[in-house]
C-alpha cells in the first residue's frame, strides 16, 4: 500500500497521518522547555516507528528509556533491549530487512562496539535512523562529550547529520526518516548531537502537535529486494562473489560500494528541501570565519559577539551534514575568507581536515582550538586563538 | 551540474559513479540525457532514435516486470513486449533478454538467455549489444550494472526507472508507469515513420 494513501487517516493512537512537509513546515507549533533526550521521545512519538531496540550507555540511556515509555503507551510497534550494542545494531538490521521503520540510539564506546554493523547497514541500503549522542571514546574511560566518534564513522556509508540545538535535533530526527527512505537514497542516517550539552540541558523547542504523525515506511520503494536467502545482499554473504577471485567479482564489490556513496550524494537534494540547506551562514562575507558543526558553532557564535565588541568582524559557517560533506557550499562560503578557524570538541581535528580537503589555499585554515574529554570550550578560548593568529604569535596548523 | 558527462564507454577500469561526479537525478516530468536534464518528451525521442539506429537494440526486463506479482507489473510487461515487437519489426536483430534474478551464478551465466547485473558485460559483449534498456530492475542493482557496462563496453544504456531514475545510464526516465512505457512505444513508431 502506498503510504501516501494513508494521509488523512488515523493510526491506532488516534494520530492523523500527515505529509512530512506539513509536519515539518506547516503544522502549528507550541513552545516547550525540554532536554535533548525528551526531544527524542517527542520526535519518535510523531515518527510512526515500527521497531526500536535499546541498550543502556551514557549519555543516550535516558532517550532510549523514554522511547520505551512510548512503546508502553502504544506509539512504537516493537521495543526491546538487545544483549549489547553489536546485537542491537544487528537486530535493527533484521527489523529493517524485514520492512520496518527502525530507530535506535547509541553513544561513544557503544558506537564502536556496534561499528561493524554500520557499513553493513549502508551496504544493504537499510534506512535505519540512529541517534548518536557523542561522548569520549578513550581510555581512561570518559562519559563526557567529545566528537571523536563522528570522525570514526565518517566512511561507513551512512548519512551523518550534526545538530547544534534541541530544536535542530527535533527537526533533523523527523526529516531524517524521510530522506533515509527515499528510494534513490535508502541509507541509514546518524543524527548526531553533542552528549550532555544537548542531550541533558533544557532548551526551548517549538513542537508540532502530538496528534499528527509521519506517513509510515513503504518497504516496496526499496532499491534492493526484500530480504531473501537467494538474492543479494544476503546471497552474496554466503556465496561466491564474496570469495571468488576474479575481476568481475572485484568490480561488482567496488561498484556496490560506489553505489552506496552515490546514494549518499543523492541525499543532498532531499536534505536541502527538508532541513533548509547543508550549511548555514552568518556574516560569511567577513574575512575571518569560524567554521564547525554541533555545539562548537554555538560557542563560536558567542566568540563572534565578543570579538564584535572589540571591533573585529567575524562570520560563522555551520556545517549541518557531515556526510554528504557540503563541498560545494563550503567552497563557496569560504571563497573570500582570509582566516578560517575550526573549533572542535575532539583532539583529532577531523572537521578541519574535511574543510582543508575541499578548499583552495587551505593554509587559510587554522585547526583549532581543540578541547576534548568533556572539557567545555569557553568562547574566550576561541577569541584568544583568533587573536594569537592575527597578531602573528601563532602559525597556522597545517594538517 | 559539473562537467562530467555520462557517455558510452569503455570508460575506465573502475569508472566513477555519476552521482559522485556531480550528476543530479531529474525531477518528475524530466529525464536526463548524458547527465543533462531535459523534458521527458525530448528524452523519449532521443531514446527512440538510439533504439532505431542500433545494430542490436536490446531490452533487459528485470524481476519486477518479469514476475506477475501485481497487476501493474503485468501491464508494464505487456507494454515492454509491445516495444520489443516494434523494435524487432524494424530490426530483426533486436533482442529481449531477461534479468530473472540477481543471484551470482557460477561458473558463468549463459549470455544468450539472460543477463545478471553482477556480470552484465558477458551478455553485452557476447551478443554485441550496442543499445540497451533496463526496466523493472531494482535501483541499486540497475546502477551497479549500468556502471559496469559503462566501464567495460561501448553499449549505450537507457533506464526506464519506476523510481527516481539512474545517473549511471546514458539516458534515464523516472516514475515509469505502464502508460509511460506505452508512450515510448508510440514515439518509437512515430520516429520510425519519419526515418
Amino acid at each position: 500500500m502506498d503510504p501516501k494513501s494513508l494521509v488523512g487517516t488515523f493510526n491506532k493512537k488516534g494520530q492523523k497521518i500527515v505529509e512530512p512537509e506539513y509536519l515539518l513546515f506547516e503544522a502549528p507549533r507550541t513552545q516547550h522547555f525540554m532536554t535533548g533526550s525528551e526531544v527524542v521521545k517527542e520526535a519518535i512519538r510523531r515518527a510512526s516507528i515500527d521497531v526500536s531496540i535499546a541498550y543502556p550507555i551514557t549519555p543516550q540511556s535516558e532517550a532510549a528509556a523514554l522511547v520505551g515509555e512510548l512503546y508502553v503507551e502504544g506509539y512504537v510497534g516493537e521495543y526491546f533491549r538487545g544483549e549489547n550494542e553489536f546485537a542491537v545494531m544487528s537486530e535493527c538490521a533484521g527489523a529493517s530487512f524485514g520492512g520496518a521503520r527502525v530507530f535506535t540510539t547509541t553513544s561513544g564506546p557503544g558506537t564502536l562496539r556496534a561499528y561493524e554493523n554500520f557499513p553493513m547497514w549502508a551496504g544493504s541500503r537499510l534506512p535505519i535512523v540512529i541517534n548518536v549522542m557523542v561522548r569520549g571514546v578513550n581510555s581512561p574511560l570518559s562519559i563526557q562529550p567529545d566528537t571523536l566518534e563522528i570522525g570514526m564513522i565518517l566512511e561507513t556509508g551512512m548519512l551523518i547529520w550534526h545538530a547544534e540545538t534541541a530544536q535542530e535535533f527535533l527537526d533533523f530526527l523527523l526529516a531524517s526518516f524521510i530522506v533515509a527512505e527515499e528510494p534513490d537514497v535508502h541509507l541509514p542516517v546518524a543524527v548526531c548531537i553533542d552528549g550532555f550539552f544537548v542531550s541533558h540541558t533544557k532548551d526551548m523547542v517549538m513542537m508540532p502537535p502530538a496528534d499528527i504523525a509521519l506517513t509510515p515506511y513503504d518497504p516496496y520503494r526499496s532499491p534492493v529486494p526484500c530480504m531473501d536467502m537467494e538474492v543479494p545482499p544476503i546471497r552474496m554473504m554466503r556465496d561466491p562473489f564474496v570469495m571468488k577471485s576474479n575481476y568481475i567479482s572485484y568490480a561488482t564489490h567496488a561498484s556496490w560500494q560506489q553505489e552506496v556513496r552515490a546514494a549518499c550524494e543523492r541525499s543532498r537534494k532531499h536534505t536541502i528541501r527538508l532541513i533548509g540547506g547543508l550549511i548555514e551562514e552568518e556574516n560569511a562575507d567577513a574575512e575571518i570565519l569560524i567554521v564547525s558543526s554541533g555545539t562548537a558553532v554555538a560557542q563560536g557564535r558567542e566568540a563572534v559577539r565578543l570579538l564584535a565588541e572589540e571591533g573585529v568582524d567575524v562570520g560563522i559557517v555551520k556545517i549541518k551534514t557531515i556526510r554528504p560533506f557540503p563541498h560545494q557550499e563550503v567552497r563557496q562560503a569560504l571563497r573570500n575568507a582570509k582566516h578560517i578557524f575550526v573549533p572542535e570538541f575532539n583532539v583529532a581535528g577531523w572537521m578541519a581536515r574535511e574543510i582543508k580537503a575541499c578548499i583552495p589555499d587551505n593554509d587559510r585554515v587554522y585547526a583549532g582550538p581543540h578541547v576534548a574529554g568533556g572539557m567545555t570550550m569557553p568562547p574566550e578560548v576561541i577569541v584568544e586563538e583568533i587573536k594569537k593568529v592575527l597578531s602573528g604569535r601563532k602559525e597556522a596548523v597545517h594538517g | 551540474m559539473g562537467n562530467y558527462r555520462v557517455l558510452a564507454g569503455p570508460e575506465a577500469f573502475l569508472p566513477p559513479s555519476a552521482a559522485c561526479a556531480g550528476v543530479v537525478l531529474p525531477d518528475p516530468g524530466q529525464a536526463h540525457i548524458h547527465g543533462e536534464i531535459f523534458h521527458e518528451d525530448v528524452a523519449m525521442e532521443e531514446a527512440a532514435k538510439r533504439f532505431l539506429s542500433a545494430k542490436v537494440p536490446t531490452i533487459f526486463p528485470g524481476p519486477m516486470v518479469l514476475w506477475n506479482w501485481n497487476p501493474k507489473s503485468a501491464k508494464k510487461a505487456t507494454a515492454i513486449k509491445a516495444m520489443y515487437d516494434e523494435l524487432k519489426d524494424h530490426n530483426p536483430g533486436a533482442l529481449l533478454i531477461p534479468m530473472p534474478d540477481y543471484r551470482p551464478k557460477y561458473p558463468k551465466i549463459n549470455p544468450e538467455i539472460e543477463i545478471n547485473p553482477n556480470h552484465p558485460n558477458l551478455t553485452v559483449w557476447h551478443n554485441k549489444i550496442d543499445v540497451c534498456m533496463f526496466v523493472g530492475v531494482h535501483c541499486h542493482q540497475a546502477n551497479l550494472s549500468l556502471k559496469i557496462i559503462r566501464g567495460g563496453t561501448n553499449c549505450y544504456t537507457i533506464a526506464m526507472c519506476a523510481m527516481a531514475g539512474h545517473e549511471d545510464a546514458m539516458l534515464s526516465f523516472r516514475d515509469a508507469t505502464p502508460d509511460k512505457i506505452w508512450k515510448l512505444v508510440e514515439v518509437i513508431k512515430d520516429v520510425r515513420k519519419s526515418l
